[in-house]
């Protein structure tokens, strides 16, 4: 296209350059990517996603379906950006990739904000209704978020010769804009897109911050920033988009909507050599005025009716313009380039078709409301069969079409309809009366005539006439997916995928709703256009993430010993949001060097681990044994003040949800210990119970995981270390028994001390307020070094208690497993417990439940191994369990591992069969307590 | 996003919320008494009906309060909050 010197809203003073495929292009500033490739003569964009077809820019506004970029460079390349929405700034560089763009490999190096806000209403849309709403909405009192996707306001008027007032449109915006600017209520965003409606008036925004200035001049600003506003009332004045026509080669480089040329002439000056303009009804009449005034040749406007009158009609003729009536193309011819060098006309009646060369192609097949965000919280639409357009059905709580997106046409229509939805929003917000509301602006529109029923010219070549140009989809392709079966609008997109474009396929979907009628012989109105879903524009990952990346992605919680574990080089694991040493590695060993050699110093000597992880809950009250019993499988509440108890807990459903140790430190107090990963889950169920089910009873509960450091000194010498450190405390088996719960002071830290053992072995847990946990574990360290205490992690702890036949919540279980699958009988009181009743439902009493074993493999297998009865097997085999846990062992020199069995504690002795990729393991099935089965180790 | 009163806090945003499922399914006062069928419904029967739903939420980033809503599984209106103990008419 042409640009002309003095038209536009681009700045004819200042040249931009950028780089489009490598070479340097100049635009002015004010292009956008789009209009400055047009400018500089730029034709064809790229080639189509399936048909590499040549593929040009077709309307001004993002719902181009071809107009996408790759831009930007390295890590912060961004892909299928809207070509219509990238402001020319110099050091752009943007690339031709149509319908494919490629990822970066690399972390963003942009920035990301979000920010959250509230008001009374949000308007969407700063064209003439928006605008209007917005004012009306303001001076009434209310609170109001006006937000426009483009850098300026005014929507249509930017787009168009539009007159208000008997004054150009866009003294009338300036106005408007002002009065909205002085108002300190209001909040306008420019260049900020609604993309998402949800429940209660959530609106998603993004608003473009930096990204349309050159990196140089974004000031270290966010590139974009993410609106969650919540809004009492919505105004969604999103305008209407037009629908192109279904004819041959329709998709070549020049063909393109009229209101798109109209909107390149006026946004950016840009025009045609020769025009030729097809319509079905008035508005494309504008087209071809606005091009003539603008000197540009138009040698006819194509109608589809036979008899087209009206205003608009009567001004194009008066201005010279032949009107072909009755008539269509049926195709287009090519340039060399594959870009549009002519159209074929033909009589919709008959007769022989007629070439007409003209560079732009204008089509108009009519205006779609844009009422996505009506649709996403399930507005519905239905179709004025007259008019040939949606129009709104029925309403939605809080949420009010305006203007265009209501279905109205003329610029004072939508403003007074604007103004009015406006008036009406405040006052369901509480600000004003719409009826004592400030006057309504008048409506005196040019009347437009009845459109003709137009989708498809007849005698179109079906395989080259596209319905969906951003998919490929054709006739042909639309005929195929009818034929074979798939008569809902729904599946047809599906199957053609019509309608699932980057840009939402908002030029192709009603196209093939009507299509879809047709071959049907239904009326449109009951077959639709697929959903509409958010986003209503698409949105980076990037930009919905924000800042919640890496270290701000979740929360990292560390003990106070951590320090000490990095210096000392070891390994972390993550346990829920918690770091935890998995294993302390020295010189060039690795993890299954370290684990032998640090169970080895448990069994043998003494080790030491930082157990501060472990959930705890403080429960307090009169009534604290009482609520316990009722979660406890077991009994609590008989336990002596310091004392403690193992203790496992069910879901309703009987199945095991949490186990750990409760200590009771004073009458009316105990510490509730969980796992490291069900802290919080076991407080919350806790909590339920208590609100919700017994709220008579005098409990309270705190989390105390945080406020208590605890290492666990582990095997025969830890009584040795002890009372080196703690010389004002008996150790001895006969003053500190075993579940013993003492307070006292170690290492010169007031200390609480348990006798707790998860590995079989004498062991002392000591917990100090979380400060002195450093302290503490130095203070252990330094005792027992006469004695090779040795820190160990995660993956000891669980090798020694699997030795010992402990189940792991998580590992052993899956919550299909109760605590009688575990073979903890004994652990189930006779006593009313949440979930005591499911134990003996009917599924609960079979006789083949997998049960908890120990297993001896050949060799060690990996934890999750399926378990079958024979070794000589044909698949499908019926698979009797899988392995749960599976290590070496030091202290057994030899493989080991849990698994659940179907019937397993009858068929201990048995030998069983592991099918790996490339050979069949026997399994020996053992006890699962394979390590000091008579427990004379605990003592010492 | 769903925007939920909690009846101690006011309204708020839905992430600080937690959902606890249909309200007013009590636990059973005396689960041996019920057959093998009675609690199979308790366990594993809740309503699935579209429209208005009264279901549990818990204010869990906020004041830890369980409390119950009256939902339109439809529409997503939430008609009304009110406190554990509370019927569905009190609600507001
Ligand atoms: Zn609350």
């Amino acid at each position: 296209m042409r640009r002309l010197p003095d038209r536009g809203r681009v700045d004819h003073d200042h040249r931009v350059s950028f780089t489009w495929d490598g070479r340097t292009v100049e635009g002015l500033r004010g292009d956008t990517l789009a209009s400055a490739l047009l400018a500089s003569g730029l034709r064809v964009l790229g080639s189509s996603v399936l048909m590499s077809r040549p593929r040009g820019v077709v309307t001004d506004g993002v719902c181009d379906p071809h107009a996408f970029a790759q831009v930007g460079t390295g890590d912060a390349t961004e892909p299928l950006v809207r070509m219509h929405q990238v402001e020319c700034h110099d050091g752009l560089v943007a690339e031709s990739r149509i319908h494919r763009g490629v990822l970066p490999t690399g972390a963003d190096p942009d920035r990301f904000e979000k920010r959250h806000a509230h008001c009374d209403v949000l308007v969407a849309g700063g064209g003439p209704a928006g605008l209007a709403a917005a004012l009306a909405a303001a001076e009434q009192g209310a609170r109001v978020v006006l937000v426009d996707d483009h850098p300026q306001l005014g929507g249509a008027v930017l787009g168009e010769d539009l007159i208000l007032d008997d004054a150009p449109a866009d003294h009338w915006v300036r106005h408007a804009e002002e009065r909205l600017r002085a108002n300190p209520d209001v909040t306008v965003l420019t260049r900020t897109t609604a993309f998402n409606v949800g429940d209660q008036g959530a609106v998603a925004l993004m608003e473009r911050v930096s990204e349309h200035l050159a990196p140089a001049h974004r000031g270290g600003r966010a590139l974009r920033r993410l609106w969650q506003v919540r809004t009492h009332q919505l105004v969604v004045a999103t305008g209407a988009t037009e629908r192109p026509l279904v004819f041959a080669d329709n998709d070549r480089p020049g063909v393109m909507l009229a209101g798109g040329v109209r909107g390149l002439l006026h946004r950016y000056g840009l025009v045609p050599e020769r025009c030729v303009v097809v319509t079905t009804n008035d508005s494309a009449y504008r087209t071809a005025i606005d091009l003539v005034g603008a000197g540009v040749e138009v040698p006819c406007v194509v109608d589809a009716r036979p008899d087209p009158s009206g205003p608009l009609v009567q001004r194009a003729r008066d201005l010279g313009v032949e009107v072909r009536s009755g008539c269509a193309v049926i195709g287009t011819d090519p340039d060399a380039e594959g870009a549009l060098a002519g159209v074929r006309i033909v009589g919709l009646d008959g007769g022989a078709e007629e070439a007409v060369a003209c560079d732009v192609l204008a089509v108009s097949g009519g205006w779609d409301p844009l009422m996505d965000l009506h649709h996403h919280v399930g507005g519905q639409a239905r179709w004025d069969a007259e008019r040939l357009r949606f129009v709104p059905e029925g309403t939605v709580d809080g949420l009010r079409l305006a203007g265009a997106a209501a279905g109205l046409v003329g610029t004072a229509a939508c403003r007074r309809d604007g103004h009015l939805v406006g008036l009406v929003a405040a006052e369901a917000t509480g600000f004003g009366s719409a009826a004592d509301g400030p006057a309504v602006p008048a409506a005196d529109e040019e009347p437009e005539g009845a459109p003709a029923d137009l989708v498809v010219v007849p005698g179109t070549d079906p395989v080259h006439a596209f319905v969906d140009q951003h998919r490929d989809v054709t006739i042909a392709g639309v005929e195929r997916a009818l034929g074979s079966g798939l008569h809902h609008v729904e599946h047809l997109k599906r199957y053609t995928l019509v309608g699932t474009g980057t840009e939402q396929g908002r030029t192709a979907k009603v196209n093939a709703g009507r299509m879809a009628a047709d071959r049907f012989g239904l009326p449109f109105a009951e077959v639709g256009v697929s959903n509409a879903r958010p986003p209503a524009q698409p949105v980076t990952f990037g930009s919905l993430a924000g800042r919640a990346l890496g270290a701000r992605f979740d929360p990292v919680r560390t003990t106070s010993i951590h320090p000490w574990h990095v210096a000392h080089g070891a390994v972390f694991e993550d346990v829920g949001q918690w770091k935890r040493p998995w294993y302390f590695p020295q010189g060039a060993e690795d993890l299954d060097a370290a684990v032998l050699r640090e169970c080895a110093a448990v069994r043998e000597a003494v080790g030491m681990m930082d157990a501060s992880t472990l959930g705890k809950i403080d429960v307090k009250g009169a009534d604290a044994g009482a609520f316990l019993d009722r979660l406890y499988t077991g009994v609590i509440g008989t336990l002596k003040p310091g004392r403690a108890r193992y203790g496992v807990m069910c879901k309703a459903d009987g199945m095991v949800m949490d186990d750990g140790v409760v200590l009771r430190l004073a009458d009316d107090r105990f510490l509730v210990t969980t796992t490291t990963g069900g802290a919080g889950g076991v407080l919350d169920w806790m909590e339920d119970f208590l609100q919700t089910e017994w709220p008579d009873l005098d409990v309270w509960l705190t989390s105390v995981t945080e406020q208590w450091a605890t290492v666990a000194v582990v095997g025969p010498r830890s009584r040795d270390v002890m009372a080196a450190l703690a010389p004002d405390l008996d150790v001895t088996q006969d003053a500190f028994t075993f579940m013993q719960v003492e307070e006292a002071v170690v290492a010169g830290l007031a200390a609480r001390v348990a006798r707790i053992s998860f590995s079989g072995e004498l062991a002392f847990e000591i917990s100090v307020p979380m400060t002195w946990g450093l302290a503490l574990w130095e203070a252990v360290f330094a005792a027992g070094q006469p004695f090779g205490i040795t820190p160990y992690g995660t993956e000891s702890m669980h090798v020694l208690r699997a030795e010992k036949g402990y189940f792991i919540v998580g590992q052993e279980t899956d919550g299909t497993v109760t605590p009688l699958d575990l073979g903890l009988d004994w652990m189930v009181a006779d006593k009313e417990f949440v979930g005591r009743r499911s134990l003996r439902r009917s599924d609960m009493l079979r006789d083949d439940r997998k049960q908890l074993v120990g297993i001896l493999p050949a060799e060690r297998l990996p934890e999750g191994s399926q378990l079958v009865d024979d070794e000589a097997f044909e698949i499908p085999v019926p698979m009797i369990g899988h392995v749960t846990s599976s290590y070496e062992s030091a202290a057994l020199g030899r493989p080991f591992g849990l698994a659940l069995v179907r019937r397993g504690r009858d068929r201990i002795g048995e030998t069983i069969y592991a099918p790996l990729a490339d050979r069949t393991v026997a399994v020996e099935i053992v006890d699962p307590v394979i390590f000091d089965q008579e427990g004379a180790r605990r003592d010492g | 996003m769903f925007q939920i009163r909690c009846p101690y806090c006011g309204p708020r945003d839905e992430p600080e919320f937690k959902y606890g499922g249909q309200a007013h399914v009590a636990y059973p006062a005396d689960p041996e008494a019920l057959s093998d069928e009675e609690w199979a419904r308790f366990l594993f029967f809740r309503d699935n009906a579209r429209g208005r739903y009264a279901e549990r939420w818990n204010h869990a980033a906020g004041c830890r309060r369980w409390f119950n809503v009256i939902r339109d599984t439809g529409t997503h209106e939430m008609v009304g909050s009110y406190q554990v103990g509370e019927q569905p008419l009190d609600a507001r």
